[in-house]
């Protein structure tokens, strides 16, 4: 038996997308908008209130009582608000003489006094959560009271990994072409709020003045694995993100290493200097894969949206990009697609396209797993 | 079709998280045989978010593979009917992250420790374990229940007729956290209590009203006694009726299988035990994925497995590279390897995980990975597969100076077999690559077979053995397993180049006698089916299971590899100076002819370009 390998979709690059965004709360809540609100990238769409969080006092211990006497000694019942530090039980033992209380560790509600344990949990303040548009758009769908569904259209860039949350802002350039390294030179004070649009590798000095000068995000084409590291605290182990808090998102729109951006990315993000936009380094590459992605909203456009990517395949013609050493970040032109298994050079038998290199014409074979489309 | 007629033909079905694996099997002449395997992306997740959309993609691969009609109007078409259709369907699922279990305990190493290892037995993922003894305050064991969404909690805890009050106390927390489901917002958290009997009654009372409570046998009744039967059943039994239910096409998938749908680890774990006990042998299982990585073992007839999460060969590639360190990935490779350029071309991998090493260099970089990935989760096992700890024990003169912990059950020179799974194993381009990387990572000692599954599909066979465990053997034997030969490896170490083993060899009529000193790999040809009697007397420093010094004969089985005699010591320790290191395994790789001629050195080129 043979494996199989087929190509790797690419990500989506497009200055013509229509592009829905669902903003949903953890639970039901209130929603602020109706549909047809034209909102912005900022604005509060939907609230709710988590529990709060829980904390414990075992008031037999405290009050060297049996689990059972507990309920005897406390002074608020089930359901009762307290404030921190406020005394809930207390006991008195031979005329008074032996007094001992038990306090409140935080402000709240009872919430259980067990008989069996001795334990009386307080649960705390409600935990407000707030959702904003993310995008600038129109509200197109309520879906009961959790649920906001935000439209727009304007230009899309996927990248590859992520890192940090949602961010919005103005998008400023700092390089002049996609290949320029993104240093700390590039930054300056300017940059507080904004979308800063690099070009080839970020250094982590330059990461770091971007924090500094408290910009919105940074979009690059790629970083050295172990400036990331320092940028995040730790080594990132699996492509999970959007929860960290570097202090700046980050969007690679091609990986680690020398790798400039590529051209369209690049070209369409300049094109777009002082625009609006929202950035969302959140990745998860997995099933269900979500890329990190920047959107420019165009408002009171109209046109008809270009069509998803997913329905382009790949064929002789296609333009590829190389994921994978000895060509990683090689731009190539499809020639010929083999039906057969071919041996590559480390013995094992794949499916193959030949590809001729932009820079150098020559025509070389690679696994088809090793190609990505780029998608028009 | 009659009940008793044996079935002619099943298609089985194993929805990973990224790819549904098809399956053919067809009785012919008296024999099950694999006839094809196909597959297509699962479609558990959004846009589809349906599964069975997958399993149909994967069998219309079969269908056009094998030229035979499986699906009519969307379904699979059962009892076979003439040459259409199959008499049986059966599945696995590990899609959408698998069976994800959250552990409650008392005493980490004790209770709690025996639950982990039930949920691990029932094929799940455990996202932490909670204990007394955890180091961590009540709001943040809440807190951490909150946060995790378990698809189901585990609660033991307590001896039968032991402590009750802080089982109770566990439960109250639970009750506290009142933790989501992962899957379905409407539907309660299902809860296993399996702790002591006494205290059933006041943690149903806790827990009834915010969860779905159900009360097993106490999986510890008492310290000495580990049972862990009802747990595991019941996990599995709620994995069908709450997890499965809930996830999307899953219930119509229910609705076609001839037998209840398996989480793919406990397949995989059901049918390592049964080769365990049908020769009666000690085995090591291990599946390395992209993901996460699955270590399976049964020493004694006592099965146990891990899950290392995070120690994959794509997704989690990273992880290994920050947990193993680049020094000790660096250490498998003849080059001085650039190490900017290497961290670099991990993480790429780690974003764009189809890829596929392309050059030698890229390829030796994986296989150094792996070795890595697997040693580490051999070593997650080897500290869970252990005697129950908390039970008085005589203390011999060994305990006395080494280590006060329990004894593992993983013993290196009892192990009989490893059968390897996933990708870089089962599809390394030269057999040889995959026992050697097999070898390196468990150090196996003594007399030991190895073998890799051909296109992972344990899982498959494993619910199968539930309808069939005839037409499960004959496929694992004769189309899953691959022999890869036999390693004779003695433990003990001693300075390169001394005397360390004399191997007598009777393969195929002849006799062979071979010195090996320390420090070496040999390789006998001894090719799949044939078995060889073999005497080996290890120098006094070395030992290969009779004692030190002592003789075995043993008969070693062949495979694709033969018959490999690693000297290199146990514990295996490389050579600490690089140019020595590099010049030891460029001379192994070339002993096993492990990679083409010239790979080390095309290696230290492209390194320098």
């Amino acid at each position: 038996m043979r494996a199989t390998h087929g190509y790797t979709p690419g990500l989506r690059v497009t200055e013509r997308a229509l592009i829905r965004r669902m903003r949903r709360l953890p639970l039901p809540g209130r929603i602020h908008v109706q549909v047809g609100d034209q909102v912005t990238a900022e604005q509060l769409v939907a609230s709710t209130e988590l529990p709060g969080n829980v904390a414990n006092v075992n008031v037999a211990h405290e009050l060297s009582v049996t689990p059972e006497d507990v309920p005897g000694v406390m002074l608020f019942d089930e359901g009762d608000r307290v404030e921190a530090r406020e005394i809930i039980a207390e006991s008195r033992a031979f005329w008074g003489l032996f007094h001992s209380i038990a306090r409140a560790p935080i402000s709240g509600t009872i919430e259980t006094v067990s008989e069996v344990t001795g334990q009386v949990l307080v649960r705390g303040e409600p935990i407000s959560v707030e959702i904003d548009a993310y995008i600038d758009g129109t509200v197109v769908a309520v879906e009961g009271t959790e649920t906001v569904v935000i439209e727009t259209r304007g230009a899309l860039a996927q990248g590859i990994l992520g890192v940090g949350g949602e961010a919005h802002g103005a998008i400023k350039v700092l390089c002049d072409s996609p290949d320029e390294l993104c240093h700390v030179g590039l930054i300056a004070e300017e940059c507080a709020g904004c979308i800063l649009v690099g070009g080839g590798r970020v250094t982590l000095d330059a990461l770091r003045a971007a924090v500094d000068a408290r910009a919105a995000a940074v979009i690059t084409g790629a970083i050295d694995d172990v400036d990331l590291d320092d940028f995040l605290g730790y080594a990132l182990g699996v492509a999970i993100t959007g929860q960290e808090a570097p202090g700046t998102s980050l969007v690679l729109t091609e990986g680690f290493g020398d790798t400039p951006m590529r051209r369209r990315t690049f070209e369409l993000l300049a094109a777009r200097d002082g625009r609006r936009a929202s950035v969302n380094g959140a990745t998860q590459i997995r099933a269900g894969v979500i890329r990190p992605e920047v959107i420019v909203p165009e408002p009171g456009a109209t046109w008809d949206a270009d069509t998803e990517a997913e329905a382009a395949g790949l064929g002789v013609g296609s333009d590829v990009r190389l994921i994978r050493q000895p060509y990683f970040g090689r731009l190539a032109e499809v020639v010929e697609l083999p039906e057969r298994l071919e041996t590559i050079p480390t013995e094992a038998e794949v499916r193959v396209a030949r590809v001729r290199l932009e820079d150098t014409g020559e025509v070389v074979t690679v696994p088809r797993a090793n190609l990505e489309i780029i998608e028009q | 079709m009659a009940d008793d007629q044996p079935l002619r033909s099943v298609l089985a079905t194993d929805c990973g998280s990224t790819t549904t694996k098809a399956i053919l099997i067809e009785l012919v002449d008296g024999e099950y045989r694999l006839r094809v395997r196909g597959e297509a992306p699962t479609t558990v997740e959004a846009p589809y978010e349906d599964v069975t959309a997958g399993v149909l993609n994967a069998v219309r691969e079969v269908e056009e593979l094998s030229g035979r009609t499986l699906l009519r109007e969307g379904e699979i078409i059962r009892p076979q009917q003439g040459a259409e259709g199959v008499d049986a369907y059966v599945s696995t699922s590990s899609a959408g992250g698998g069976l994800q279990v959250m552990v409650v305990g008392l005493v980490r190493s004790m209770t709690a420790e025996s639950a982990q290892r039930a949920a691990l037995g029932a094929g799940a993922i455990v996202m932490d374990v909670l204990a007394l003894d955890d180091g961590r305050r009540d709001y943040e064991r809440i807190e951490r229940m909150r946060e995790l969404r378990p698809d189901m909690i585990l609660i033991s805890g307590g001896v039968d007729g032991g402590e009750t009050r802080k089982v109770v106390e566990m439960a109250e927390l639970v009750a506290a956290a009142n933790p989501r489901a992962r899957l379905g917002a409407s539907y309660e958290l299902p809860v296993i209590f399996a702790g002591n009997v006494e205290a059933r009654e006041l943690v149903s009372h806790v827990l009834e009203r915010t969860t779905a409570l159900t009360v097993v046998d106490n999986l510890r009744p008492t310290m000495e006694r580990e049972r862990l039967g009802p747990a595991r059943a019941e996990i599995q039994e709620l994995f069908l009726q709450h997890v499965m239910a809930q996830a999307p096409g899953y219930p119509t998938l229910m609705g076609w299988t001839d037998a209840d749908i398996m989480p793919t680890p406990a397949a995989v774990g059901s049918l390592i035990e049964a080769v365990a006990g049908r020769e009666g042998i000690n085995v090591v299982g291990v599946d390395i994925g992209g993901a996460t990585t699955d270590v399976f073992s049964v020493f004694g007839g006592t099965f146990n497995r891990t899950v290392s999460a995070n120690l994959g060969m794509s997704y989690s590639i990273s992880n290994v590279l920050a947990e193993a360190g680049l020094d000790n990935i660096l250490r498998w490779l003849t080059t001085h390897s650039d190490p900017r350029r290497l961290g670099n071309d991990i993480r790429n991998k780690m974003i764009r995980p189809t890829t596929i090493p392309q050059t030698l260099v890229d390829l030796t970089v994986e296989h150094a990975a792996a070795r890595e990935a697997l040693r580490l989760a051999f070593e997650q096992h080897k500290l869970l597969a252990t005697e129950l700890k908390g039970v008085q024990r005589q203390r011999d003169i060994a305990d006395a100076f080494g280590a006060a912990g329990a004894q593992s059950l993983v013993d290196m020179m009892a192990l009989d077999l490893i059968v390897g799974s996933g990708g870089v194993l089962s599809h390394a381009p030269r057999r040889t690559q995959a026992a050697l990387m097999m070898i390196d990572a468990f150090e196996p000692q003594g007399v030991t077979r190895l073998a890799v599954d051909s296109i992972f599909m344990m899982p498959q066979l494993g619910v199968l053995a539930t309808i069939s465990e005839e037409a499960a053997t004959q496929v694992f034997y004769r189309d899953c397993l691959i022999p890869l030969g036999t390693c004779i490896a003695p433990a003990g170490t001693a300075s390169p180049g001394t005397p360390c083993v004399r191997v007598n060899a009777r393969i195929g009529g002849d006799d062979i006698a071979l010195d090996v000193p320390a420090g070496e790999m040999r390789l006998l040809a001894l090719d799949e089916g044939q078995v060889a009697e073999v005497r080996i007397d290890p120098t006094r420093r070395f030992d290969v299971g009779a004692g030190r010094g002592r003789s075995v004969s043993a008969r070693a089985t062949g495979g694709v590899v033969g018959l490999i005699i690693d000297t290199r010591g146990r514990p295996l320790a490389l050579p600490s100076d690089a140019e020595e290191r590099a010049a030891a395994i460029r001379r192994w790789h070339e002993a096993l002819g492990a990679y083409p001629d010239g790979a080390d050195e095309a290696g230290a080129e492209a390194v320098a370009s």
